[in-house]
């Protein structure tokens, strides 16, 4: 039987505590369904009181000793407190004093009814800023395991942002690729699933769409499997979860922008705060938004 | 000669003090020499100097003797009393490719790792919750962590302190309580010490003055029951950054040292003699790198 995507960070995260000398830190990891059960009943599990800001800095600290941390936050909004250190001390630690600090930051999103201002934030755009940090965004198991491999092979602070929404994910995510495409859509992290819906939605009515997975955002992947397709389609459009403004979307697009002179638009959430209440959500956009934007891109360019 | 210290009932031998004032007296003549580069501007970052403040280091650096160091922005003492060194200090001051960051660190951020000493990056008590970290992913290294009064107010720190008292982690920590944050005194920034809010949750504590041989027995005595937190009242001479000076300094330690020796029968001619080598040798190493523009 496969596994799941919340299995197979357990199983990864549990051959690091048991073999490798790794530690996991975070708060209340073996409360409530140990993380969405992606936390090992094991050894070497550190439970952290509540300190957002000290954390990451104990994180860092047992990084530069050479203990490989994996350090959970369970809710990305939580990453305003939790990443002074990482930012100023873990990310910049290699290149100012030749000492590195691989911390493994799972950091989780959530998106569901009345999750509200504080825990429903998408924050990967802004460790993509900061020097010194790999930035992805894995929603399937192959994924995951890719990146576990790519962190433990190097030497880099690495953010991980993950999506509750995806742990039950089995299935790998492949491209979607036609020869005749009107248009590419770039989906990030959970947005991935509403751009697949959407894509397949459009194909239907005829709109030919391309439907590429960005697993990395920084460093960026701007191999030719990533830029052929837009080449040929001449129209692109990236979608995350995280706020459009300043964000992921739109950084990407100017990077594939950049790199073929070809028109990419950016859709992510709306620059305004969440609510609680459902008319106030603000969050991945949703299938229906991506087919409208879809259309109008197709119709402006027409 | 052995000295007797009432407070404590240890006795010290002669060569521990004279170590003490000579290392005092290497960082006093090594800030000297900074302060005369930066005036006259060889040396181009900003400068935190150590001078006033001497005793704790060269104080704490003979008693106790850490796998792992991490320090704060004002760290030149602490730097040199463990050994680390002086010629790739001279370089990164300087801001040069020789120096113990390749002059990325500069002044606040210098770190041997020969000595086991790891750079700071500038926030302010930001080491505090690092030193925690180390400890925690070392298993049985000590630590020692040295931070400023400022810095103890850091919400992080008292914080990352009580995870280190609950997990019973090897560390010293050690307040420079210079009484200042930047030029703003401590009694108008809070009303609480935090050897207080930390023997609430079970660190011993102690709040003392910078006087060599009370650090000693205090480190002696604590160093057995790690953590633990020494508090250590100091006079910094110099601005926060910078080596300018608001009026005279309310003390000197190393005279005040000095003038303990005496007391005790150490000669002055033994007592110039290490004042005189330590000046030299700061003097020719500043003088050897230099050269070197």
């Amino acid at each position: 039987m496969e596994k799941t995507l919340a299995e197979t960070i357990r199983e990864l995260t549990r051959k690091h505590l048991e073999n490798n000398n790794g530690i996991i830190l975070g708060q209340c990891l073996s409360a409530v369904g140990w993380v969405n059960n992606t936390v090992p009943d094991t050894k070497n599990i550190v439970e952290l009181p509540m300190t957002d800001v000290a954390g990451g800095g104990i994180a860092t600290g047992c990084a530069i000793v050479g203990r490989r941390p994996i350090f959970v936050v369970r809710f990305q909004d939580f990453m305003f407190l939790n990443s002074s250190m990482l930012i100023n001390y873990s990310a910049k630690s290699k290149d100012i004093f030749g000492v590195s600090s691989p911390v493994f930051i799972r950091a989780l999103a959530t998106e569901k009814k009345g999750t509200g201002p504080v825990h429903s934030g998408i924050t990967h755009s802004i460790f993509m800023h900061v020097p010194g940090f790999k930035v992805c965004s894995p929603m399937t198991p192959g994924e995951y395991e890719e990146v576990w491999k790519n962190y433990l092979a190097g030497e880099d602070p690495m953010f991980v942002s993950e999506h509750r929404h995806s742990f039950n994910q089995v299935e790998e995510m492949p491209n979607v690729i036609h020869q005749d495409a009107q248009i590419t859509v770039y989906g990030i992290g959970y947005s991935r699933f509403k751009v697949k819906e959407a894509t397949d939605v459009l194909t239907r009515e005829g709109i030919k769409c391309n439907f590429i997975n960005i697993l990395w955002l920084k460093p960026l992947d701007l191999s030719e499997r990533i830029l052929n397709p837009l080449k040929q389609s001449k129209l692109g459009l990236v979608v995350d979860s995280g706020f459009e403004i300043s964000g992921a979307s739109q950084s990407v697009a100017y990077e594939l922008m950049k790199q073929t002179k070809i028109y990419v638009e950016a859709l992510g959430a709306g620059d305004r705060s969440v609510g609680t209440a459902e008319r106030y959500e603000n969050g991945t956009p949703t299938t229906k938004k991506i087919v409208e934007k879809v259309r109008e891109l197709i119709l402006l360019r027409s | 000669m052995e000295y007797y210290n009432l407070l404590k009932g240890e006795s010290f031998n002669q060569k521990v003090m004279l170590d003490i004032f000579e290392k005092m007296c290497s960082i006093r003549n090594f800030e000297k020499q900074v302060k005369k580069a930066y005036d006259e501007q060889d040396i181009l970052c900003p400068v935190y100097l150590s001078i006033g403040q001497e005793a704790i280091s060269a104080s704490v650096s003979s008693s106790f003797n850490p796998n792992l160091i991490f320090t704060q922005h004002r760290a030149h003492s602490t730097y040199i009393a463990f050994g680390g060194n002086k010629d790739k200090l001279v370089e990164e001051l300087l801001g040069r490719d020789g120096g113990c960051t390749k002059g990325k660190g500069g002044s606040p951020g210098v770190q041997d790792f020969e000595i086991g000493m790891f750079g700071h990056h500038g926030l302010i008590g930001e080491n505090v919750p690092l030193a925690v970290g180390a400890a925690l992913g070392a298993k049985n290294k000590s630590v020692l962590c040295v931070f400023g009064d400022g810095a103890a107010e850091e919400d992080y720190v008292f914080t990352a302190m009580a995870f280190a008292a609950t997990n019973k982690l090897p560390i010293l920590f050690i307040c420079e309580d210079n009484d200042l944050s930047i030029l703003t005194k401590k009694s108008e920034r809070r009303n609480w010490e935090l050897t207080d809010a930390l023997r609430a949750v079970g660190m011993p504590c102690e709040d003392i003055c910078d006087d060599p041989e009370l650090i000693i027995s205090t480190v002696n005595n604590l160093k057995t029951n790690l953590p633990a937190f020494i508090n250590c009242r100091t006079c910094r001479h110099r601005w926060h950054v910078g080596t300018g000076q608001d009026g005279s300094p309310h003390e000197d330690r190393l005279e005040i040292f000095e003038e303990g020796l005496l007391k005790r029968g150490i000669s002055q001619s033994e007592i110039f003699k290490i004042q005189e080598k330590t000046k030299i040798e700061m003097e020719e190493l500043w003088k050897k790198h230099l050269q070197k523009q």
